[in-house]
């Protein structure tokens, strides 16, 4: 029997193939597995100990998708069965027809590119991940919808739940701050949109900290800073 | 390379650039440098240097590369016409597809290709400046990169050269012991467990030989992995990462 041992703190970058703890009493979780004794890091991340539960968050990579999120897409193409939606993803999603809108949508009367057009940005949820891989989007209910001007950035998605903040505390501040209307996709994109460009780039610039400064600590008091002086 | 040549290669029992026979060139390794790629490594190998950029998992293309349950690692090496001393012809050779398949091989084992099915996960490697040891400086430089870019991996991959030269195994062999040594034996490590994940040999080693170099060629890597980890963790500690984005 080893000892119990806990090789790492709280809140520490740890990279693939550290060992963070030893002992059969410690829980991988995240970005962690098990081998043998102990506990190894898989991938760049921050660590979270929470009693015996080693945590890895990851700190780098592509959006995986996975079912349930919310998540930001661009129509491609228009297929028979409906749209294709790159996600941000390697492969494209489907939107099919009958999950585009509560109403029932008739193609025969109006063409499929009056509802959404290639181009067109849309906010949808993952329904469904087949075994193989393909990704089936839903945007029947509200909140999704259709995405008219405003605009796109493109942010790591491990940082998304740090733009939304514990219980959404710091996109409501960077909401009630400005007045702009903003959407967090969880592939990594998020939109926002104000009739005023300079709140939208004193946004655009708010949330492009966040996400360079997303694993420093004291972050919360200096968006909220950034906000009040309105500067860039 | 096989015989002995007639340059000498030690000189008082020391090599030719000053170096005891376990010790290796100064490394130099800095992670996310290039702005474009999901992940990149700048790295030196005294006067080796590489540029590794890593994009993905991306769409696989052409498509018969995509696989159903795994991700397809495409390894580009490249040598830039300017890294030899006389002009090296670019575009891709016998040397180079050879190199890249063999990192791909290296790679692979550390890798968690299933996590990633249906994509492609594409390293660049570009060597700048050749003096030796351009396929164990690329292995590490693509590590590095691999980890910028946040792909799930077991280990590190770290990887050197061992050698023979004048009867003696000497480790990370630079340009004229590689072109008049006895041998060359490059090994790629995954550090934690030991597992060799390449091993090449040009010219002859007994087997004690052999031992012996591999044994050298650990004790080298588990110094190199420390100076990657290093190397990562400085790149997302402190301004350097936050100065790169505000660009």
């Amino acid at each position: 029997m080893t000892k119990e041992k806990l090789n790492i703190s709280d809140r520490e970058i740890v990279i693939p193939g550290d060992v963070l703890a030893e002992g059969m009493s410690y829980i991988p979780s995240g970005r962690a597995v098990r081998d043998g004794e102990k506990i190894i890091a898989t991938s760049l991340g921050l660590t979270n100990v929470k009693g015996h539960v080693v945590k890895v968050i990851p700190l780098a990579g592509r959006y995986a998708a996975k079912r349930g999120d919310s998540i930001i897409g661009k129509i491609t193409e228009i297929a028979k069965f409906g749209w294709r939606v790159n996600i941000h993803c390697p492969n494209d999603a489907d939107l099919p027809i009958a999950e585009a809108s509560s109403s029932y949508l008739d193609t025969n009367r109006n063409p499929m590119s009056k509802f959404f057009d290639v181009g067109d940005l849309i906010f949808a949820g993952i329904s469904e991940i087949t075994s193989s891989g393909f990704v089936k989007l839903s945007a029947r209910n509200r909140p999704y919808r259709k995405l008219h001007e405003g605009i796109i950035i493109d942010v790591s998605p491990t940082k998304i739940p740090r733009i939304i903040g514990k219980q959404g505390s710091m996109i409501t501040m960077l909401k009630e701050a400005s007045g702009c209307d903003i959407i967090v996709g969880q592939n990594g994109w998020v939109w926002i949109k104000h009739d005023d460009p300079e709140k939208q780039m004193l946004i655009v610039n708010a949330v492009k900290k966040i996400e360079s400064e997303s694993h420093i600590p004291g972050l919360t008091e200096k968006i909220k800073k950034m906000l009040k002086g309105g500067k860039k | 390379m096989g015989g002995k040549s007639d340059t000498p290669l030690l000189i008082k029992g020391k090599r030719l650039d000053g170096r005891k026979m376990d010790e290796m060139r100064p490394i130099k390794i800095k992670a996310g440098v290039i702005k474009g790629a999901d992940g990149s490594c700048e790295l030196q190998f005294g006067e080796t240097k590489i540029l590794a950029a890593v994009y993905g998992p991306m769409k696989v293309l052409p498509r018969r590369n995509e696989e159903a349950s795994r991700a397809f690692l495409n390894v580009n090496y490249f040598m830039a016409a300017f890294s030899t001393s006389d002009r090296c012809r670019p575009g891709p050779s016998r040397r180079s597809t050879e190199i890249s398949h063999v990192i791909r091989r290296a790679l692979v084992p550390a890798i968690y290709m299933e996590k990633y099915p249906q994509t492609e996960i594409r390293l660049i490697l570009q060597v700048t400046n050749a003096n030796a040891g351009t396929r164990t400086s690329a292995l590490n430089a693509a590590t590095v990169a691999l980890i910028d870019a946040g792909i799930e991996m077991r280990d590190l991959v770290t990887s050197i050269a061992a050698g023979k030269i004048e009867d003696q195994i000497a480790v990370d062999l630079w340009q004229d012991e590689d072109n008049f040594g006895q041998a060359d034996l490059p090994i790629a490590i995954m550090p934690r467990t030991e597992e060799i994940t390449l091993l090449q040999m040009d010219g002859d080693l007994t087997k004690a030989e052999l031992k012996k170099a591999i044994e050298m060629c650990i004790k080298s890597c588990k110094e190199i992995a420390k100076l990657q980890r290093k190397a990562i963790i400085e790149s997302y500690s402190g301004d350097q990462k936050g100065a790169k984005n505000e660009k």
